[in-house]
């Protein structure tokens, strides 16, 4: 059996996490800020792959990095980068798709935390920056956690945006999501039972260790 | 020295005051929604007035008229929270030492509060009354300029409140810094403070 979907998913979603921590952390911090008409446009720009169906999605990203024309042209003449049909526009697609799994709960987490933590550590002398890294992300690390994996196990689940964006090309775009529909279509529905019960398995292993954490991290104050 | 002379809206109020603060302690009172803590937060730069001046030993810490507004980590004040604002991942000591590198002053600290033997715990594992020392000692850990204190005795029982009072003072004609403590109940501070105001 071709292992290479899998692979290729769990690969999708590692990258993915990464990016959208680097990205989703301090994008959630701006924008748990006092609001502001930009941050609500910011917000409502993040907030639309939850709502929008993932092959509208993928029809205007397919549309934008087309090679033949516009910005997608622009990039692959300055850069020789080809995003459609490529492991990177998967990357590219599933960190639109994912951004708002990662920035919203960690949105919410910073705005329950006191405002007077980030004071304290103001008058101690600290940055904004020092402040965010020793006082507020440590704060939050179980929302940071859970987002991180619903990100992961959103990306593994992915679909209609990654086949728009990437096509079905073994080895290079044919993720597992993608795998299980080939399968079905082919009539080979052991093949198709194999990712899918994997992709299960995996989800509900990652979700069931999430839940476990915090249960843990939660504690009363006479603990 | 602090000259204030400031307003400020705060919801459908108007908050103003023209106040000069002499170096010793002063209490501050008044009922609930004066503006005690918004005044506090507006000296430490947490809080921005919005028009006047706050000076301290005649250095502009805000003035309006120049826009001039340091910013609060260059202001070295000693800042007490009424809700102790202690980070919930550090310890004890890690608080002092998110503070300051002076090891030798950290554990005068930490004896001055009787926290020695409860370095490595964590502000959920402490009592109200310990919270509430950690809260002031981090604030001293700075050797502030200026000490800003918001009801900083409310969780302590008479016995600690007494005894920490009394080595505070040690502490405060030390630093030879001007206090300011906001303080529903004066009795908890009867006796040490030197000059008193009353927000209505």
């Amino acid at each position: 059996m071709d292992l290479s979907p899998l692979i290729l998913s769990l690969k999708l979603g590692a990258v993915t996490t990464l990016i959208l921590l680097v990205i989703g952390l301090p994008l959630a911090w701006g924008l748990s800020g006092r609001r502001s008409l930009f941050k609500l446009i910011i917000e409502a720009i993040v907030t639309m792959p939850l709502v929008l169906p993932p092959s509208v999605l993928g029809f205007y990203l397919l549309v934008a990095f087309s090679p033949e024309q516009g910005f997608g042209k622009w990039l692959h003449k300055v850069f020789d980068l080809q995003l459609v049909f490529s492991f990177k526009g998967l990357v590219l697609a599933s960190a639109i798709y994912s951004l708002p799994f990662m920035v919203s709960p960690v949105k919410s987490a910073f705005q329950q935390l006191p405002v007077s933590l980030a004071q304290a550590s103001y008058t101690l002398g600290k940055t904004r920056w020092q402040t965010f890294w020793h006082v507020l992300l440590p704060n939050i690390k179980p929302t940071l956690i859970t987002a991180a994996v619903l990100t992961f196990a959103h990306t593994l689940g992915e679909f209609g945006v990654v086949l728009m964006i990437g096509g079905n090309i073994p080895g290079v775009t044919r993720v597992a999501s993608i795998a299980v529909y080939n399968s079905v279509e082919q009539m080979e529905y052991a093949t198709a039972n194999v990712y899918s019960f994997c992709l299960l398995a995996i989800t509900f292993i990652m979700v069931l260790g999430v839940f476990i954490y915090n249960k843990y991290q939660v504690k009363g104050p006479l603990d | 020295m602090i000259r204030v002379d400031i307003k400020k809206q705060i919801g459908r109020l108007e908050f103003s005051l023209n106040k000069t603060f002499g170096d010793g302690i002063t209490l501050i009172s008044g009922p609930s929604g004066a503006g005690k803590t918004t005044l506090l937060k507006m000296i430490a730069g947490l809080i921005k007035p919005d028009e006047g001046i706050i000076a301290f030993n005649n250095l502009p810490w805000f003035d309006s008229r120049v826009r001039i507004n340091v910013q609060p980590q260059y202001r070295k004040i000693g800042f007490v929270f009424q809700d102790y604002a202690l980070f919930p991942n550090m310890s004890v000591r890690q608080h002092l030492e998110y503070a300051t590198t002076d090891i030798a002053w950290i554990e005068r600290l930490l004896k001055l509060g009787r926290l020695e033997n409860f370095a490595t715990q964590r502000p959920h594992q402490l009592s109200g009354g310990q919270q509430q020392r950690l809260a002031i000692l981090r604030a001293l850990a700075i050797k502030p300029q200026l000490i800003l204190m918001d009801e900083p005795f409310s969780a302590l029982d008479q016995k600690t409140k007494t005894t920490l009072i009394a080595e505070l003072q040690i502490i405060f004609k030390e630093l030879k810094v001007p206090i300011l403590i906001v303080s529903h109940n004066p009795q908890d501070i009867a006796g040490i403070y030197d000059d008193e105001m009353a927000i209505e």
